[in-house]
This record gives C-alpha cells, sequence and structure tokens, in this order.
C-alpha cells in the first residue's frame, strides 16, 4: 500500500508542535505527516493542513515572505486541505485587523472583530470551549457530535459572503461562522489540536477524507 | 448554547516530578506529570497548568522533556509558568507544546516585556500572572498589592491597577492568586477577585484557596471568573475534575461535560 503523505505548513506562525502532534496520533501506519516548508513538499502532498496563529498580517507576511503563499493557495483549490484558526482566517478576501490586511481572498469575504457592546459581561478574547452547530452534513463530521464543544481562542471572525459556506456556527454574544467548507477544503476557527476527544476526531476524518 | 467555564488543574512542576507543598511545608510527590496530566484529561479537565519550580538549569531542560512528553499526548490546552523571563524562553515553551505561557515576576521587573511576548507570540498566548494580597486594614477601602518570592517581597504595586495595566499591555488572560488564600483550603479571595473581573475585559482564572467544589462554583458566581484553578483537591484524589464539573453544573454554571 502507498503511504499517504500529509504536509503541516511551517511559515514560522503558529503552534505546529501542538497540530502535528494531534494528525500524528491520528494517523495509520501508512499516514506520514510532515511540517514543511518546502513548496515542492506541499505539492507533493495527498493532503495538507494549514495551520496559524497570531495576528493576520504577521500571518500574510510570513506566508510571502517564507514564499508560501502561491503553493497553499494551490493547495486549497486542488487537494483535502484543513485550515485552522488563523489558517482559516487568511482564507478569506480581507481582514479588518489591525488596520487591515488583504487575505488570500481563497474564498470571498472579510475577518471582522466581534462586536459585544450589547454584552458588557462577555469577555474577550472569546477563549475556551464553546458548542458548534453543525449547519450542514459534512464527512468531517463524522462521529462529532452536534454541538459539540471546541476550544476557541480568537477575537475576530470570518464573515463569508456566500451563506452556503458556512458548516458550522458558534455563538458569543453572536452568532457567527466557526466552520467554512468549499469542495476539497475545510477550515476551522476553534483547535481541533485542543479539543480532546472531538478534536482529534475531525484529525481523523480529514486524513480519511478524499476531498469530495 | 455559550462559553463554558473552565476547569483548570494546576501541577507545580521540580525537576519534572509533581509535587505539592501543603501550606508551603511539607512538599508531597504528586507522581509523574504525564501520568498526572492523562488522568485530569481524561477527567475532563479543560487545561493544565504547570508551574515550572525548578531552579536550576539542567531542572529546566527536564521540564521541556516533560513538556513536549505530555503535549504529545495530551490534547487540550497546555499553560507552562515559572521561571519565563525572556522571549526566548516563551518560544522554548511553545516549540516544547505549549500553548500559553504565565509571565509572572518578570513582568514586574520589565512591563515591556509583556508588549514584546504579545507582540512577538500574539495576546493568545499570553497569561499574567498575578500573586496578591491585602494590605487594607479591617475598616479601610480594600485594598491589594503585588507580592513576590511566594509572597514575601512587597512590591508596592496595586494589584487591580496593575491588572488593568497588563490588559492594556496586551496579556490574553489573567492568572489571579490570591497569597493570603493559597494553600489555605478556605475559598478564593472572591472580593479580589470581583474587583479585577469587573474591570477588565480578557477572562480571568481564579486561583489560591480551593478546598471544596463549593469554591470553585463560587470563584465562578462571586468572583466573576472565567475559569477557576486549583491544585491539591484533585493531586490527592479528593476530588475528580468531573465532580467539580457536576457541583458546578448542578448549580446553574454552564460547563463541558
Amino acid at each position: 500500500m502507498n503511504r499517504k503523505l500529509v504536509a503541516v505548513v511551517d511559515y514560522g506562525m503558529g503552534n505546529l508542535r501542538s497540530v502535528s502532534k494531534a494528525a500524528e496520533h491520528m494517523a495509520d501506519e501508512y499516514t506520514k505527516i510532515v511540517v514543511t516548508q518546502d513548496p515542492q513538499v506541499i505539492h507533493d502532498a495527498d493532503s495538507v493542513i494549514f495551520p496559524g496563529q497570531g495576528a493576520a498580517k504577521a500571518c500574510m507576511q510570513a506566508l510571502h515572505d517564507t514564499g508560501m503563499a502561491e503553493p497553499v493557495k494551490l493547495a486549497a483549490q486542488e487537494k483535502p486541505f484543513l485550515g485552522i484558526c488563523m489558517g482559516l482566517q487568511v482564507l478569506m478576501s480581507h481582514s479588518d485587523e489591525n488596520g487591515g490586511v488583504d487575505c488570500l481572498d481563497i474564498i470571498k469575504g472579510n475577518v471582522t472583530q466581534f462586536d459585544l457592546s450589547a454584552h458588557p459581561e462577555l469577555k474577550m478574547p472569546h477563549m475556551g470551549w464553546n458548542q458548534i452547530h453543525q449547519t450542514q452534513d459534512h464527512p468531517l463530521w463524522h462521529s462529532i457530535p452536534q454541538d459539540s464543544r471546541f476550544y476557541y481562542v480568537h477575537s475576530y471572525y470570518v464573515a463569508p459572503e456566500d451563506k452556503s459556506t458556512i458548516f458550522g456556527e458558534t455563538t458569543h454574544g453572536q452568532t457567527f461562522p466557526g466552520v467554512l467548507s468549499t469542495h476539497n477544503l475545510f477550515a476551522i476557527q476553534a483547535h481541533p489540536e485542543k479539543s480532546a476527544e472531538h478534536g482529534l476526531q475531525l484529525f481523523k476524518n480529514f486524513l480519511s477524507w478524499n476531498g469530495h | 448554547m455559550s462559553l463554558a467555564k473552565r476547569i483548570i488543574p494546576c501541577l507545580d512542576v521540580d525537576n519534572g516530578r509533581v509535587v505539592k507543598g501543603v501550606q508551603f511545608v511539607d512538599i508531597r510527590d504528586a507522581g509523574n506529570p504525564v501520568e498526572v496530566a492523562k488522568r485530569y484529561d481524561e477527567q475532563g479537565a479543560d487545561e493544565i497548568t504547570f508551574l515550572d519550580i525548578t531552579a536550576t538549569s539542567d531542572g529546566r531542560g527536564t521540564t521541556i522533556h516533560m513538556v513536549e512528553e505530555v503535549a504529545s499526548q495530551v490534547f487540550i490546552p497546555l499553560t507552562v509558568g515559572g521561571g519565563i523571563r525572556k522571549v526566548e524562553d516563551i518560544r522554548t515553551m511553545l516549540n516544547a507544546g505549549a500553548d500559553k505561557v504565565a509571565i509572572n515576576s518578570a513582568a514586574i521587573y520589565n512591563p515591556e516585556f509583556v508588549k514584546e511576548a504579545c507582540d512577538a507570540f500574539g495576546s493568545q498566548c499570553i497569561v499574567l500572572a498575578i500573586d496578591a494580597k491585602k494590605v487594607s486594614g479591617e475598616n479601610e477601602p480594600n485594598k491589594w498589592e503585588i507580592f513576590t518570592h511566594g509572597g514575601r517581597k512587597e512590591t508596592g504595586i496595586d494589584a487591580v491597577e496593575w491588572a488593568e495595566r497588563m490588559e492594556a499591555y496586551g496579556a490574553g488572560e489573567l492568572l489571579v492568586t490570591s497569597m493570603d488564600r493559597d494553600g489555605t483550603k478556605s475559598g478564593f479571595d472572591n472580593e479580589l477577585m470581583k474587583e479585577i473581573t469587573s474591570r477588565v475585559r480578557i477572562p480571568v482564572i481564579a486561583s489560591g484557596g480551593v478546598g471544596k467544589l463549593q469554591d470553585l462554583v463560587d470563584g465562578v458566581k462571586e468572583g466573576g471568573a472565567e475559569a477557576v484553578l486549583a491544585a491539591s483537591i484533585f493531586h490527592f484524589g479528593e476530588h475528580t475534575v468531573q465532580e467539580a464539573k457536576q457541583a458546578m453544573a448542578e448549580q446553574g454554571i454552564e460547563v463541558r461535560l
């Protein structure tokens, strides 16, 4: 049996170790998880995990500096692709964070800040375990119960123009899209690598997903 | 449907072992950190915090190795505190698998370090630890100040003002420990917690003094904490994290069960 190669994109932003360890934990003996900065490895990989952390501007800068922006864009259009946290936000057209920055424009829409002016009791960042309401079926939801809790930490959220890309929603003062998917791409604002059994199940589902 | 309040078991680690001083005196060995962390993960802990009390550089190496071990087997957020003084210390811990670091005395000696750390790694991984002690007399308005060196050394810094300042500097979360209550098992100092939670927008973790499950409930309800941290009630089998969550849920607090 052929080995399956899964590339975890390393552009210097984010807790790659957590992501790669969680993927390794759920990978079978035929699956190899590689953390890489090499566009060729991303090109050759069967599927791609795109994590991210920190500010959108710094992430975009790092993607350009490392030459990873183009390979990531290509991968997002042609093979099973999992975006996590900032790895979801920078897929959008534009982020309002820190005065604004243009992003990868793979999914049309903006990244905007929570408006909690009506909820002075709620804390920001949105940090901790919140429920994801699965708004559409998806292979990556397999064996993950409806409204399961995932670990979040963020102050901005994605607002896609095409609402049919929304596959999960979460409420923190306002209801926001926590999960987007198009074709071969699935991206989640929460951290599955830190979300105990449901997060691990999501990795397992991703590793066996052919992108359809 | 909303955010759950978090329960965070705290492990004091010395040279790669979990230890816990009972009222600062006898340090009881509470086990192998990887095993302890796995146990809490299985019980449904929402996060785990390690406080590295190791003073030697060899011991630091052991701690880094321990974080690596835990991070490859436990898939919930891990925070590491103790001895975080430089940007490089943060990088080392994050690379080892920590998700957040807790900064304490380094922020007092050099507050700009907090800004620097948040700029380099993002607010989401910077927890600011505050050790506070009540300094006001009985008929005076409440006042708490920051103490260092396990509560022995005063700094003259007002704890509530410090909390607001650290929020402004970018800290993503505050870990507030009452040095008056730590190790006493008499409950959190909820007046202190309330004062801070009502003044900052970032989440506050209440710490210091948990002796029974009701103390955790009170930390949320009276203190306004987003998360509650405890050590000894979990370490020595008095209660499981699951029991703590049930106690909170029974009193109407949203938890991850």
